[in-house]
């Protein structure tokens, strides 16, 4: 529901460059799948969008004005662990959402304001199909159903960008296609614009309306460090008609998987309507 | 559960056993008296009004020790809570406070008894400030430790979820603690213990720390092997109900097995 826009952005650990001049305008309700080698700095830029790490340059423009060097309600993070809160159960990690936003300094809601929030937080879980485990704490959940919670409790903070930083990279491959039926229908329902962060790309061009490439382009042999990734490659995909299998293996060549074949094979076999 | 057991039943046989030849060989032998003896001993301490000052002693010396030891602890606990997770979670707090405590925690805290008997007299202050200051700085770096070690991923997703320091202090960050601070209670009990007998034993007119050392010089071993055993019962129901009480508070922490 917000545009992103990203103009010149670097990042640079001391010596070592990570990404160097990322341009990249991201319209409302896009679903940007982000590819590229591992260590290329993918998951910095979703960081930098989250604002849990600072850019050494650059503008970073979500909704209308610049972001707020810090992660804020606007912009909603799902990654791959870590993602819900060990010390509450199911259902007392999405009621969080709501005491963390209007809970006051008490940090919880009560009342009827309570009795408000616990209904939605019921019907969330609903929705992601977690009902039967709402009084169960995290580490009894498998590991599907703790990125379900994950995704329920982000969706209920109503962000207006969603990041997602390899929600799914954790995950056994029949799950993971249940995931992505969820993530679909849910981005349909609620418009929102999406990054996501993913090694699979497969699930890149299955699920994205658009895939960026990471990689550097300039090489310096003496000083590896001294340059940064970039996007490389922009491709705008169409939801209906897929995207053809040499874009797949295109793509996979640059960020040169190993696993093209599987790629390939998850794009083919997505049973088109 | 037998196994366990095991050990205990091998130190009583040794000892009554080695207790038996010596009153054998002299049935006034002060160093390892019978149980029955122990037992009279205990039972006297524990019910007979002093003919002095009409106290049970036993129970007048538990009670100055515990509200010294509880009082001690829980002023240690309080600190090590809110320092502990302003250091690991403040980073300016931390820039300023965790050099210090580093240094701190490595000055032995009996060297510092005489310093606080001047400073506060003979009193109960300098026996709890004992205690207190010679557990705190222990459980303040280990809390502090433990908020540091939080996945950075979690602080991120409360404040994409509108977290405020505060409250995600009051939601997240406490909550997250208290396990590990009811672990670093039942830690801090044993030095707590050691700073107690100490203080006791140097200046004090009672506790179980000053009973023993008191009739130490009339070599009663009657009265002191009780009362260690005393000490020891004392230190065993504190460090369940402490683990009882983290299950309590932190369910989570805690999962049942083959559920």
């Amino acid at each position: 529901m917000s545009r992103i826009v990203v103009h010149g952005l670097e990042k640079s650990y001391g010596d070592a460059r990570v990404l160097e001049r990322v341009n990249v305008v991201a319209e409302a309700g896009e679903f940007l799948s982000l590819v590229g080698a591992s260590g290329c700095g993918k998951s910095t830029f979703l960081r930098i969008l989250l604002g849990q790490e600072q850019a050494s340059g650059g503008v970073v423009v979500v909704g209308d004005s610049p972001i707020v060097p810090q992660p804020t309600p606007e912009r909603g993070i799902v990654f791959q662990r870590y993602s819900v809160f060990p010390h509450l159960t199911a259902l007392q990690n999405v009621i969080l959402v709501e005491d963390f936003r209007s809970g006051g300094p008490f940090g919880r809601v009560f009342g009827v304001k309570r009795k408000r929030a616990r209904e939605e937080a019921e019907a969330m879980l609903e929705r992601v199909g977690l009902s039967h485990a709402r009084d169960l704490y995290p580490a009894s959940l498998s590991g599907g159903m703790q990125q379900r919670l994950a995704i329920a409790q982000t969706l209920l903070g109503r962000p207006r960008v969603l990041l997602l930083d390899e929600p799914f990279g954790a995950l056994d491959p029949g799950i993971r296609v249940e995931m992505h039926e969820l993530l679909t229908e849910i981005w349909t329902e609620h418009g929102m614009t999406v990054v996501m962060v993913t090694h699979d790309i497969g699930e890149a061009f299955k699920l994205g309306t658009r895939v960026l490439v990471f990689d550097k382009v300039r090489h310096d042999p003496q000083f590896p460090s001294a340059y940064g990734a970039t996007i490389t490659y922009d491709l705008k995909l169409d939801r209906k008609t897929r995207a053809s299998s040499q874009d797949v293996a295109k793509v996979a060549s640059m960020v040169g998987t190993a696993r093209l074949d599987t790629a390939v094979a998850t794009t083919a076999s997505q049973g088109r309507p | 559960m037998f196994l366990g057991a095991l050990p205990f039943l091998v130190v009583a046989v040794a000892y009554l056993v080695t207790s038996g030849e010596r009153l054998a060989a002299n049935p006034n032998d002060k160093l390892l008296p019978s149980a029955v003896h122990m037992w009279s001993a205990f039972l006297d301490l524990a019910t007979v009004p002093d003919r002095r000052s009409g106290d049970l002693i036993l129970w007048v010396d538990t009670y100055a020790s515990l509200i010294r030891l509880f009082i001690g602890v829980g002023a240690a606990t309080f600190i090590a809570l809110t320092l502990g997770i302003a250091i690991g979670f403040i980073p300016r707090v931390r820039a300023l406070l965790l050099p210090f405590v580093t240094v701190v925690c490595v000055i032995p805290p009996l060297a510092l008894l005489p310093i606080l008997f001047i400073a506060l007299g003979l009193g109960e202050t300098a026996k709890i400030t004992l205690i207190a200051t010679g557990v705190a700085p222990v459980m303040v770096r280990d809390i502090a430790n433990r908020v540091i070690d939080l996945p950075p991923e979690l602080v991120a997703k409360a404040q994409t979820l509108g977290g405020n320091s505060w409250t995600m202090v009051l939601r997240f960050v406490l909550p997250q603690v208290m396990p590990r601070l009811l672990t670093c209670v039942r830690l801090a009990l044993g030095p707590a213990w050691l700073f107690l007998i100490a203080a006791e034993a140097i200046a004090s007119t009672e506790g179980l720390g000053y009973r023993i050392f008191l009739v130490r010089r009339y070599l009663s071993m009657d009265v002191i092997l009780p009362y260690v055993a005393w000490i020891t019962l004392l230190a065993v129901m504190t460090d369940w109900l402490l683990v009882r009480l983290s299950h309590a508070v932190s369910p989570w922490a805690h999962p049942v097995e083959g559920k």
